[in-house]
């Protein structure tokens, strides 16, 4: 979705701000908050794409004007109401007032080791790689309304291609439930120029990381 | 934002769904197990054993599991070398695509809207707002996180360091250098 997550090249937002001995935490809850994200991840009710499409999803004022992890409580909400794990008033009211479903799977504190690894996303193949390092692509200029990783500043931009990186679960379809359906994914490196015309520094060069869909040959 | 997250955690633990319990495990691993100083002991060991460089920039998962630093490491972790003639920046435009393994959860900054929108036409900018200036001959090269593959910089070694053991090296190696919106520390700071 052309949403207001997409930031890159946007204008306006002002300096980094780097913060000195920063914390892992700066608040109790921003702990329990990804804590209870990563523990509701774990029963397997919903896949990376899904999450970060409920935060994509959030009015653009809420986005904007929350920090990241009251998005990931607002995302987690949002999530496990739609699901239909939990109602609005449960949430309003701080206890449950319905049991709950049976899930496949719960977290305990034993098996949390083995979470702090990332699962793999490659799958196999179900055709050879169209394309190759060195091939000159062009990324399609498409404008979903659901949840994708090309980027707005890098559609319909020339580029070549410079690693293919394994077949991986597609997110814009797994993110609307219609299966990992596996692309193969490519490191696909810009001039500057091509992407940010003459403002763009000329020896700047920027690469993304593109599902073979969005491609095409150039 | 206590009491809001509070009332999702109780709402989900009396449902049956979670344990806290397991949620205290999850916070006390990445305040204390899950951290920079991994990603640091990599660099280190890539600027002491060439062989172990090579392996690294050949395939990162698989030589960062042989390191033995932690469980395991994700299947999709790539190391990105810097060279006096080119400086690597890492960058999720989209959300906050890090690599926890190896340095744990992103500082604010890094998913804050100026560096997610910046980084890709104003990395020079984005740089002097850390207080690094490259040399002019160095170009820039970025990679935004769009889908699973994550990316850690290899900073080059600061000079003055020859004969320092992998500890040692490892004290040098920021965090930020190995995102690439820093530099290694002078070694005149921890010798």
């Amino acid at each position: 979705m052309d949403g207001i997550h997409d930031m890159g090249g946007m204008h306006g937002f002002g300096k980094v701000e780097p913060e000195p001995n920063e914390p892992v935490f700066h608040a109790k809850w921003e702990g329990r908050c990804f804590a209870l994200n990563r523990a509701m991840g774990y029963a397997g009710l919903w896949t990376i794409d899904k999450s970060r499409a409920a935060r994509e999803e959030l009015p653009p004022d809420v986005y904007l004007a929350s920090s990241y992890y009251k998005k990931w409580e607002l995302g987690l909400e949002n999530l496990v109401v739609e699901l239909g794990l939990a109602g609005a008033d449960e949430i309003a009211a701080g206890h449950a007032l319905r049991p709950g479903q049976a899930l496949k799977r719960k977290l305990a504190a034993a098996e949390v080791p083995k979470t702090l690894t990332r699962g793999s996303f490659a799958r196999p193949a179900a055709a050879a790689a169209r394309f190759k390092p060195g091939d000159r692509v062009r990324t399609k200029n498409i404008h979903p309304a659901t949840h994708t990783r090309l980027p707005r500043y890098a559609r319909g931009r020339v580029g070549v291609v410079e690693a293919l990186r394994g077949c991986h679960v597609f997110p814009d379809t797994v993110a609307v439930g219609k299966g990992e359906n596996p692309q193969w994914l490519y490191t696909v490196l810009f001039e500057g120029r091509e992407l940010w015309g003459e403002n763009g520094e000329p020896s700047l060069r920027v690469s993304i990381e593109a599902f073979e869909p969005y491609l095409e040959p150039a | 934002m206590q009491l809001r997250v509070r009332a999702l955690e109780t709402v989900l633990a009396e449902k049956g769904y979670i344990d806290p319990a397991a949620l205290d495990t999850i916070i006390e691993a990445y305040e204390t197990k899950v951290g920079p100083h991994n990603g640091a002991r990599v660099v280190a060991k890539a600027w002491s054993d060439p062989a172990f460089k090579r392996a690294l920039i050949e395939d990162a998962s698989k030589a960062v599991l042989a390191l033995g630093l932690m469980n395991r490491v994700g299947d999709h972790l790539i190391a990105v070398e810097n060279t006096p003639k080119l400086h690597n920046m890492i960058v999720c435009t989209l959300c906050s695509c890090y690599p926890w393994e190896v340095l744990g959860l992103p500082p604010v900054w890094y998913k804050s809207a100026p560096y997610r929108s910046r980084a890709v036409n104003d990395p020079r900018g984005v740089l002097a707002d850390f207080g690094v200036t490259l040399p002019a001959g160095t170009d820039i090269r970025v990679w935004d996180s769009t889908a699973e593959t994550r990316f850690i910089v290899l900073p080059m070694r600061p000079p003055g360091t020859e004969g320092w053991s992998e500890d040692k090296l490892a004290a040098l190696v920021t965090r930020d250098s190995m995102i690439g919106t820093g530099l290694p520390k002078n070694p005149k700071e921890v010798s």
